[in-house]
C-alpha cells in the first residue's frame, strides 16, 4: 500500500486536469445559460463564438510576440484577451442587430431562434476557418510549468511526480476571477439586477424601468467576455483547432442543462460534474489501484472504463439521464 | 385621458376585441366589467403595448400611443398590473419595488464602475421609498422575503405597490381583487382611493366583485363580445336590460337580478 503515491497519481492525471477542464466548461456553460435565461434560446453558435474570440486572441498574441511584447512567465495571450473580448462583443452585438433583433420584434418562438443560431454557427464557423485555417494552432508561451514532474519528485522523494502546468493554474485563477466578477455583477449592480429581473419575468420587466434592448446588449457583452475567456483558456491548456471548439458544444450544453438552464450556479456545478465524469471514466486507473493494493497485486488490465475516443459519450449519457429524470437540472433551472 | 377608438384585436378568426371605443377621464376611477371572455384583458394588453392591435387607435392626452412598446408607455406614466400577479420571484419584495423607477444611473455600465457614489445615493433614496410603500400597503414585514414566496393576495398588493414607486398618470388594474380575501380587498380599495385623491392617479379597474366596483368606480363601462355595451354609474348599469342579458342570457334575465352575479 502506498497511499501517497496513489494520491499523487490521481491528482496528476485526474483531479488537476479535470479541474482545469471543468473551469473551462463552466465558463462556456455560463455563457450558454445566460443567453438561455435572458434571451430565452439555446445558442448553438456558442462553440464557434468561443472559436472566434480565441482566434482574435491568437492573432493578437502573434502580433505582440512579433513586436517583442511578452508577459514574462505568463502567456502573452492574457494581454491579448481584452482585445479578443472587445472584438467578439462587437461581433455578437452585430449579429444581434442583424439577426436576433428581427425575431425578437416578431416575438418569435424559441425554436426559431435556435434554428437562426444554427445558421449563425455555420457562418461563424466559416469565418474562423477562412481566417485562421482548420489546423492546430499553438499560442502558449512563457513558463510551461508551475511545478514540473521531475522537480516535484526531487523535492518530495516520491516515486510519482506531480506536474502543474501554468495554463492549468491560470485557467483556475482566471475562471475564479471571472465567476466572482459575474456574480458580483448579477447580484450587486443595478444592471445585473435588471438582467435577473428580465430572466425572472420578461413581461413585468418590460413594465418596469428596464430598457430591454440595453439588457440584451449587456448580456451579449458578458457572453462575449465569458466565451472568449473560456476559449482562450482551453486553447492555452490544450490547443486551438476550430473543429474542437465546435465539438465542445456538447459538453458545454450538457453542463448547462445538468446544472439547470438559466441558473449560473448550476452552470458552474455542471461544468465540473461533466469534466470530472469525462476524465474519470476515460482514465486508466491501473497505477492508482496498483499503489493502493498490496505489493505485487497490480492489476493486469488498464482499469479504464471507456477509451478516450468515446469521451463525448460521457456528456451525452449524462445529458440523457438528466433530461429523462430531472429535466430542470440540479439547481432547478427552467424546463426545456 | 385615455381614448380608445374603434379597437380591434383578432387572433386568427377569433375577434377578442371587436370595435371597442371608450374614454377614461383623467382623475376618474373607471370600472371595466363584463362576462368572462368579453375581451377586457385583451383590451388592457393592447392599450399597455403588450399586443399590437389589428385595427384602431389608442390616444393618451391626445397623443397617439398605439403600438408603443410597454417600456415607452411606462415612461409616459401608463402602468398596468396583471390578472395573475407577476413578480420577480428570485428577488425580495423590497428589490422588486426598487426595480420599478426608470432611468436609474446604475443602469449604465459606465456608472457601475465610475459612478458608485451617485448609485449609492440613488439606492438609498429608492430603498426609503420602497419601505414607505411597503408600510402603506401594510406588508413591511415582507420586505426581505423573496417575492416568489409570498401569498397570492400579498402579490396583488405588491403589484399595486409597484405603481406607487413612480409618478403614474394612469394605472390599469387587472382583477386586482381576484383570490384576495375581504379584509385585504378593503385595504386594496382604500389604497386605490387614497392614491386617486392624494396623488391624482387615474385608475381603470377590471373586477368581477360588484360591491368593490360599486364602492370605488364611477363611471362603469360594460364590455361584451369585444365591444362596449354600456357606460354609466353603477346604478344605471345594474338597471340596464342589455347588461343583464349579456351576463345571464335572455332566458334567465327576467328571473335574476344583477346584484346576485358578481359576488
Amino acid at each position: 500500500m502506498d497511499i501517497l503515491n496513489a494520491i499523487v497519481v490521481l491528482l496528476n492525471f485526474v483531479i488537476i486536469p479535470a479541474t482545469a477542464y471543468g473551469a473551462q466548461l463552466a465558463l462556456g456553460a455560463l455563457g450558454v445559460t445566460l443567453i438561455y435565461g435572458i434571451l430565452r434560446f439555446s445558442n448553438f453558435a456558442h462553440g464557434d463564438t468561443m472559436a472566434f474570440g480565441t482566434m482574435i486572441v491568437i492573432l493578437c498574441t502573434w502580433g505582440l510576440q512579433a513586436a517583442g511584447v511578452t508577459l514574462g512567465p505568463l502567456p502573452t495571450a492574457l494581454l491579448a484577451l481584452p482585445v479578443g473580448i472587445a472584438l467578439t462583443a462587437l461581433l455578437l452585438m452585430g449579429t444581434d442587430r442583424a439577426v436576433y433583433r428581427f425575431y425578437r420584434r416578431q416575438k418569435a418562438k424559441p425554436v426559431v431562434y435556435v434554428i437562426a443560431s444554427l445558421g449563425v454557427m455555420f457562418i461563424m464557423n466559416g469565418i474562423v476557418r477562412f481566417i485562421i485555417g482548420v489546423d492546430d494552432q499553438r499560442f502558449d508561451d512563457g513558463e510551461r510549468f508551475l511545478i514540473s514532474v521531475r522537480r516535484f519528485r526531487d523535492l518530495t522523494g516520491l516515486e510519482e511526480g506531480l506536474g502543474i502546468r501554468t495554463s492549468q493554474a491560470i485557467t483556475v485563477v482566471v475562471a475564479l476571477i471571472a465567476m466572482v466578477a459575474l456574480f458580483w455583477f448579477l447580484n450587486r449592480t443595478r444592471t445585473g439586477k435588471s438582467m435577473r429581473a428580465f430572466s425572472d419575468n420578461e413581461d413585468l420587466a418590460l413594465l418596469s424601468g428596464i430598457n430591454p434592448e440595453r439588457v440584451v446588449m449587456i448580456t451579449w457583452l458578458i457572453v462575449a467576455a465569458l466565451a472568449t475567456t473560456a476559449g482562450t483558456l482551453y486553447g492555452l491548456d490544450k490547443a486551438f483547432k476550430p473543429f474542437t471548439y465546435f465539438q465542445l458544444l456538447l459538453p458545454i450544453f450538457a453542463a448547462a442543462i445538468v446544472g439547470g438552464l438559466g441558473n449560473p450556479v448550476g452552470a458552474i456545478l455542471g461544468g465540473f460534474l461533466i469534466a470530472f465524469s469525462e476524465v474519470g471514466v476515460t482514465y486508466a486507473f491501473r497505477k492508482v489501484v496498483g499503489y493502493l493494493g498490496p505489493e505485487g497485486w497490480e492489476p493486469a488490465g488498464m482499469m479504464q472504463l471507456l477509451s478516450t475516443d468515446y469521451k463525448f459519450a460521457v456528456s451525452f449519457t449524462i445529458l440523457l439521464i438528466v433530461l429523462l429524470f430531472r429535466p430542470t437540472g440540479i439547481m432547478k433551472g427552467k424546463t426545456i | 385621458m385615455i381614448e380608445v377608438r374603434d379597437l380591434h384585436k383578432h387572433f386568427g378568426g377569433f375577434h377578442a376585441v371587436d370595435g371597442a371605443s371608450l374614454r377614461i377621464e383623467t382623475g376618474s376611477i373607471t370600472g371595466l366589467i363584463g362576462p368572462n371572455g368579453a375581451g377586457k384583458t385583451t383590451l388592457f394588453n393592447v392599450i399597455a403595448g403588450m399586443l399590437a392591435p389589428t385595427q384602431g387607435q389608442v390616444f393618451m392626452d391626445g397623443e397617439d400611443i398605439t403600438g408603443l412598446a410597454p417600456h415607452r408607455l411606462f415612461a409616459k406614466g401608463l402602468l398596468r398590473t396583471f390578472q395573475i400577479a407577476h413578480e420577480f420571484h428570485s428577488m425580495t419584495c423590497r428589490e422588486n419595488l426598487m426595480m420599478v423607477p426608470p432611468g436609474q444611473s446604475g443602469e449604465s455600465l459606465w456608472n457601475t464602475w465610475f459612478g458608485r457614489k451617485r448609485i449609492a445615493d440613488e439606492d438609498r433614496a429608492l430603498r426609503a421609498k420602497a419601505d414607505e410603500v411597503l408600510e402603506f400597503l401594510t406588508i413591511s414585514h415582507l420586505a426581505d422575503h423573496p417575492a416568489g414566496m409570498i401569498s397570492g393576495g400579498q402579490k396583488k398588493l405588491l403589484e399595486l405597490g409597484r405603481t406607487m414607486m413612480v409618478d403614474a398618470k394612469i394605472v390599469f388594474l387587472d382583477e386586482v381583487g381576484a383570490g384576495v380575501n375581504r379584509t385585504l380587498l378593503k385595504t386594496i380599495g382604500d389604497a386605490i382611493v387614497r392614491l386617486n385623491r392624494e396623488r391624482g392617479y387615474t385608475f381603470c379597474v377590471i373586477e368581477h366583485d360588484m360591491d368593490f366596483i360599486g364602492r370605488l368606480c364611477d363611471p362603469v363601462i360594460v364590455m361584451s363580445e369585444g365591444r362596449v355595451l354600456a357606460q354609466g354609474t353603477i346604478d344605471q348599469i345594474k338597471a340596464n336590460e342589455q347588461v343583464i342579458e349579456a351576463y345571464l342570457g335572455t332566458g334567465l334575465k327576467n328571473k335574476a337580478k344583477l346584484e346576485g352575479i358578481g359576488a
